[in-house]
């Protein structure tokens, strides 16, 4: 009990602002970035940009045939595709902003964006 | 400290008995420096040597993440800050920051700048947070702020400088909360020495 003798009332007050601060951290970095709207590439060139309010299904045109790019639930993700190791359709569901799945064969990609996109691209 | 050169009038006893035992010569061009350490310089050594000794101790203990670490250097500086005030403080804060890395051999390392980092918000915010209201607010206070700063600090320069991707802000909840709670403890254990040192500290008790 002597222990919390030397908690001030200041110092409770600072504690609490500061674990209230952390779980809004928290809130911030972990569950925001929501994603509002999917942007697919075919060919390097943007296909389409849809909105991820609707569920919908989309055929994208690629040189070794179609990719079907799916969208439910706020998420997206590509449903089928020609490419031989079906890397991008394993890759299941996207939900956040900034995810992506690109099929390299068929040059298909979908990119999930939403609220402000921080950086273009990277390069290390 | 001081520093005098050979043209200065106030030579040490020490150095009139050598010149005196040596035949004169031709005037030496190059100046001495003579570092002279006053008690209060041995005193701040003294403490940036318990912090030291509390780095190394704390390199040992693993850790999950790069980054969360107990901090439990900064036990002293509170308690230095306390009772010696800020200036005392942040010799001491900085002098084990650069002897730290010297022992950990991450002078001028990134590590070392992150650590540079974090002293020098941990000490801008303390020297701030030092002057609210004793009466409400303790070393408990102190160390949360400066925990807090210490890593925003460092986050700040892993963003601009090492890691300039987002999605370092994954990380950000851990750091907070790291920080939160060894900065809640390092509080509570420099109240406790602060304690230890003044047992006629003049608290009022309800």
């Amino acid at each position: 009990m002597h222990r919390l003798a030397h908690f001030k009332p200041g110092d409770s007050l600072i504690l609490l602002l500061a674990g209230l601060g952390t779980v809004w951290l928290t809130t911030l970095a972990w569950h925001g970035g929501a994603a509002d709207k999917a942007i697919i590439r075919s060919g390097g060139k943007i296909f389409r940009e849809v909105t991820l309010a609707h569920d919908t299904e989309i055929s994208v045109p690629g040189p070794l045939g179609t990719s079907i790019v799916a969208i439910r639930n706020h998420q997206a993700r590509i449903a089928s595709d020609p490419s031989p190791r079906q890397y991008c359709v394993r890759q299941g569901w996207l939900k956040n902003a900034g995810e992506i799945a690109i099929c390299l064969p068929n040059e298909v990609s979908v990119e999930l964006s939403g609220g402000d996109k921080k950086y273009d691209s990277l390069n290390y | 400290m001081r520093i005098e050169t050979n043209s200065s009038p106030q030579a040490s006893t020490l150095d009139d008995q050598r010149n005196a035992a040596r035949p004169p010569q031709i005037p030496n061009p190059k100046s001495r420096i003579l570092l002279e350490a006053t008690p209060e310089d041995h005193h701040i050594a003294r403490l940036a040597a318990v912090a030291l000794g509390l780095t190394v101790l704390e390199a040992a203990i693993p850790s999950p993440l790069p980054g969360v670490k107990p901090g439990l250097a900064n036990i002293v500086v509170l308690v230095v800050l306390a009772r010696y005030g800020w200036r005392a403080a942040a010799w001491v804060s900085l002098l084990r920051v650069v002897a730290g890395s010297l022992l950990m051999g991450s002078f001028l390392a990134p590590g070392f700048f992150l650590s540079l980092t974090g002293a020098l918000c941990s000490l801008a915010v303390l020297a701030l947070g030092m002057h609210l209201p004793r009466r409400w607010f303790g070393p408990i206070t102190h160390s949360i702020l400066a925990a807090y700063a210490h890593i925003a600090g460092q986050m700040l320069v892993v963003y601009q400088w090492l890691i300039p991707h987002a999605g370092i802000a994954y990380l950000l909840p851990i750091f907070a909360a790291a920080a939160l709670v060894f900065g809640t403890v390092n509080g509570l254990v420099a109240a406790q020495f602060m304690d230890n040192g003044k047992p006629s500290h003049p608290e009022p008790q309800p």
